[in-house]
């Protein structure tokens, strides 16, 4: 491993604490929890830890900057010159997020330069470039009345995000609800909070107004679901895991009703016809199963093959996957970092061995790696059956199952049957099978000879189990809006 | 064709701007000459800028005209010379479109991400936030504006335009269409080609704003003619374009008259769309070429002759100083100048009395001097014609409150003039007079007042001035203009349509609704094979 690069990468880390009402503060209780280097099992740093009583001092903050503050109030341009710097500090601090995202969450250092951070000042940009962009509507009404809706920002949002791309998530939620006009707390994930309490102090930097946004840094059984009970928070979104957005939906139902926008787990399928071309389908499939270490909602942990093209893809697999390095985040030859920490490392290691058991045949890989931090092998199971365990549950790791189907109607009807519906991928260079398949796939994204591609004008979210709303594209500023219709009779009018 | 007479109008301002103004108008330096006491003007100041850029911009190069020829532009202070420029005619444009064909069909523009294109649109945008004060003294040198009006509404209103349409280009989605059949539908919404735009000289930089803005932000290429009286500062923002990372070729710059450069334009074959802000005479002659030649489509934002309707409610006060406004705001030089004043009868007698007053405070002088409110007309030939239309109402029976002549002895200033008694039919009623001169008609009840507003080949904009509701709703509804402010007037943010009714114009400029000026509309149908659902 390259210990030189890493060791020019550790940190001083500068941010620990809660980012309340423009301050970063201790929490009330003074208690701390330690966030740690999954690539050394090592404490990177410890972190406020927020409770009720943290929220509720955002939540506060967040009530006021909305109900008196300057920022839903001033003109939806000025909102987006503000973001616009936002994104400008984001690029001018790239290689400082970039460290933070991998040693907080193991992630590749590499893509993180190049791609991940990248992305998000991207994605601040388009959604700055539509706070002046929130139109309602004149109404054409049935009698002589007139009428117009106005999109108003829905108030205080609280939104929960997870770890596996601590700050992409942390965009994807806050810049659409920014450019609205809300205010908002955010509770990044207790495994990876570094570089939430670092955008924080960029936020602040550009010129978004203390109270604004605030970040409570904690666990979800206290300070997620004291966000999710809140009285005073008018909207919840969360990105995590279908039994925790089930708990977010039901503390929203027993408190005051807050509307819900959920993005859950998935069970992402990719189908692989016979006349896919076998190198592009090898890529994709590792691409969709293995990038970011498999902790990717959407990642491809089912591959459905035609029986026609099994053989000889499956002989690519192997060869690709030899050449798919495990290793040090910053090491430039890597492209799978640790796993990001000790609870989910010995959970995909469990999945594993249940699919040994259940008689999956291993593939390729299937063992831990590296003499310390949570490193796992790219793992390949073939022989998988639909009632298995491996290919029904979310693994969250790098574990691809393949399954062989023969008609196009059989791979449809078991690439369906699955309780999540996030996104699926269909290798194929057949117009009517492309067609065919992603309007019966019942899921929010489909790839076509393509994977992971995802882009701030392209609305993404879940059917089924895998939750509900959107995120990116204008549809995502929508959950952050309320409409209001306005009606008034007219007289004399010369058409209605 | 009429070049000389490209009498375009628009008058971008912030309303909040006027309103601030309202009430302390007189508060300003007691140094300056009031129109009324008629002293002669001192020496002009000289502008704090260089001219540095005269020549055609043709595929990212300054180039003479292809015949040498140069025409001069004036300083409409003095009539005297501020710089010879280059005259493009028909080989230039020849030149300019080709190079812009080279761009859209061979270059990065259309091609690369609309991601790109909008940092490239924010970074000209920042930089004309750094030189906004030499492209301002440029813009009032050139066109005789106040100094003041160009920094504080028009420059930033040029930035503001940039920057809003830099945000469309990464959100400009077709739709996906439920067929009847086992069908799949998607329009893509595809760059037009390469865009002819002619801009006119009241607001130059505005107009730049408003063609380029979202031509540009769909992945167009442009050929723009400017006003042969106003070349200037178009030629100084397109040189801190290409700084911004603009490629050669995207933005074409040719300055020259109407009847040359501007017709060749028009009739040109490998011209995809055409866009003219101008008179209504020149609109015709456009519609027509474009008919002639490829059957381009036209944008048009013409003449005006837009009502200001003051309504028994009204606060006088308040009314007289928006009306005042809405026609003096950039020495009445504004397609939507409210060159109507309709004045209820109850509250007629005080609003010309107030009027009258407020046009005699009207700060007349230098532009470049702190706290004039209104430079000189743009030319010679406006001037002459301003004065005409003055004789026409003193001859025809209105009567004159004040103003009626020039304004000192050089340059082309003229006094703020008010007329009341005007009836409809007539001149001073019926013709857009693009100068500072208003026309104050009584009115008794609102259908009648929405008749004889509506009595006018002209649609583009309307003010209504009301404490009442209904009275709003039912004139906003019954005016045909495409523009009615209630309770304000010139309000120009980006993301409000602007365009005309009638005889003022075709299609809409700024917001969403311009960017269909400059997207064709593909659609691909797909025939499904057993599709899951329709």
């Amino acid at each position: 491993m390259a210990d030189g690069k890493r060791n020019s990468h550790i940190l001083n880390i500068k941010f620990t604490k809660l980012f309340i009402n423009g301050d970063f503060v201790d929490s009330i209780s003074g208690k701390t929890f330690e966030t740690i280097d999954p690539s050394t099992e090592e404490v990177i740093a410890k972190i406020a830890e927020g409770d009720k009583e943290d929220v509720d001092l955002a939540v506060k903050a967040a009530r006021q900057a909305f109900d008196h503050g300057s920022w839903p109030r001033i003109p939806g341009c000025e909102r987006g010159k503000i973001m616009n710097k936002f994104a400008d500090l984001i690029d001018e601090n790239l290689e400082e997020l970039a460290a933070l995202e991998s040693i907080d969450a193991g992630k590749v250092f590499s893509f993180e330069i190049n791609v991940d951070i990248p992305a998000i000042s991207k994605d601040i940009r388009y959604f700055a470039g539509a706070a002046d962009k929130i139109h309602g509507k004149t109404l054409k009404l049935s009698s002589e009345f007139q009428g117009y809706t106005l999109s108003e920002p829905v108030g205080v949002v609280g939104l929960i995000t997870p770890w596996n791309f601590p700050s992409a998530m942390f965009v994807l939620k806050c810049a659409p609800a920014l450019a609205a006009g809300c205010t908002m707390i955010v509770k990044p994930a207790e495994q990876a909070p570094l570089s939430a309490l670092y955008l924080a102090h960029l936020a602040k930097q550009a010129g978004i107004p203390d109270g604004v946004l605030n970040v409570v840094t904690g666990f979800g059984h206290t300070a997620g679901s004291a966000i999710a009970s809140h009285m005073d928070i008018d909207c919840v979104s969360l990105t995590g895991s279908t039994k925790v957005g089930r708990l977010v939906m039901q503390a929203a139902s027993t408190s005051n009703l807050k509307t819900v926008s959920l993005e859950l787990g998935g069970k992402s399928p990719l189908l692989i016809f016979d006349d896919a071309d076998v190198d592009q389908a090898a890529d994709l499939a590792l691409l969709g199963s293995l990038a970011n270490k498999g902790e990717i909602c959407v990642c491809t942990s089912r591959v459905f093959v035609q029986e026609g093209i099994y053989d000889k893809l499956v002989e690519k697999l192997v060869d690709k996957a030899k050449t798919w390095i495990v290793g040090d985040p910053f090491d430039p030859s890597t492209r799978q970092g640790p796993q990001v920490d000790k609870k989910q490392y010995e959970q995909v290691l469990s999945y594993i061995d249940q699919g040994k058991k259940e008689g999956a045949s291993l593939l390729f890989g299937g063992k831990p790696c590296g003499g310390k931090g949570y490193y796992i092998e790219p793992t390949i199971f073939e022989n998988v059956t639909d009632d298995m365990v491996i290919a029904k549950e979310e693994i969250f790791g790098p574990v691809m199952c393949l399954m062989k189907f023969k008609t196009i109607e059989e791979a449809i009807g078991r690439a369906n049957a699955t309780a999540y519906g996030l996104a699926a991928g269909i290798v194929t260079n057949d117009l009517n099978i492309a067609n065919k398949v992603s309007r019966s796939i019942r899921a929010g994204m489909i790839w076509i000879n393509c994977y992971h591609y995802f882009d701030p004008g392209c609305p993404f979210g879940g059917y089924k189990m895998s939750g509900f709303g959107k995120d990116h594209g204008m549809e995502s500023i929508e959950m952050y809006l309320r409409t209001k219709s306005v009606v008034t009779p007219i007289y004399n009018s010369p058409w209605l | 064709m009429a070049a000389r007479r490209i009498t375009s109008l628009l008058s971008p301002s912030y309303a909040p701007a006027l309103l601030r103004s309202i009430g302390h108008c007189s508060g300003k330096s007691t140094s300056i000459t009031r129109f009324s006491t008629a002293a002669a003007l001192e020496e002009p100041i000289t502008p704090p800028v260089n001219i540095e850029h005269t020549k055609l911009l043709i595929n990212g190069q300054f180039v003479d005209a292809a015949s040498g020829k140069t025409f001069p532009t004036l300083d409409p202070r003095t009539g005297l010379l501020i710089a010879d420029v280059a005259e493009g005619d028909a080989e230039d444009i020849n030149r300019a479109v080709s190079a812009a064909r080279k761009a859209f069909d061979e270059g990065p523009w259309p091609r690369m991400t609309a991601y790109e294109r909008s940092r490239i649109l924010l970074r000209f945008a920042d930089l004309v936030e750094k030189h906004a004060e030499e492209i301002a003294a440029l813009e009032a040198w050139d066109n005789g504006k106040p100094y003041e009006q160009a920094t504080g509404d028009e420059i930033p209103l040029f930035i503001r335009l940039f920057r809003y349409y830099a945000g469309w280009a990464d959100k400009i989605h077709g739709l996906t269409i439920q067929a009847d059949g086992p069908h799949q539908v998607q329009t893509l919404h595809e760059p037009i080609g390469v865009a002819g735009q002619i801009i006119p000289w009241n607001f130059p930089l505005l107009m730049f704003s408003w063609k380029i803005g979202p031509a540009l932000a769909c992945g167009n290429t442009v050929v723009l003619k400017t006003a042969e009286q106003t070349p200037l500062s178009a030629l100084y923002v397109a040189k801190l374009f290409h700084e911004a990372g603009l490629p050669p070729g995207v933005l074409n710059i040719v300055s020259g008259y109407g009847p040359t450069a501007g017709a060749a334009l028009c009739s040109h074959m490998d011209v995809d769309k055409l866009s003219f802000t101008g008179s209504t005479e020149t609109g015709k002659i456009i519609l027509e070429l474009a008919a002639r030649s490829n059957l381009k489509p036209v944008t048009l934002e013409l003449g005006g002759k837009s009502p200001f309707i003051v309504c028994e409610d009204a606060n006088v006060d308040e009314a007289v100083e928006l009306a005042h406004a809405a026609l003096f705001y950039n020495q009445g030089q504004c397609c939507c100048a409210g060159s109507r004043t309709f004045v209820h009868e109850r509250v007629y007698d005080e609003f010309i009395e107030k009027a009258k007053a407020r046009a005699l405070k009207r700060v007349v002088g230098d532009p470049f001097q702190k706290g004039v409110e209104q430079g000189p007309q743009v030319d010679s030939e406006q001037f002459d014609k301003i004065l005409k239309y003055i004789r026409s109402g003193i001859d025809s029976g209105a009567t004159l409150e004040t103003g009626g002549q020039r304004f000192g002895s050089n340059g082309y200033y003229i006094q703020p003039t008010v007329f009341s008694n005007v009836q409809d039919d007539m001149l001073i009623a019926t013709d857009e007079i693009f100068g500072p001169v208003q026309t104050i008609l009584k009115f008794k009840d609102i259908n009648e007042v929405i008749r004889r507003s509506n009595a006018s080949p002209y649609g583009l904009a309307a003010g209504v001035f009301t404490q009442n509701l209904d009275t709003a709703n039912t004139l906003s509804r019954a005016l045909k203009a495409g523009t009615v402010w209630v309770n304000c007037f010139d309000v120009f943010d980006a993301a409000i349509p602007f365009g005309g009714y009638k005889m003022s114009g075709h299609g809409r400029e700024k917001g969403v609704y311009s960017l269909n000026n400059y997207l064709q509309v593909k659609a691909v149908v797909t025939r499904l094979k057993n599709p899951a659902w329709l």
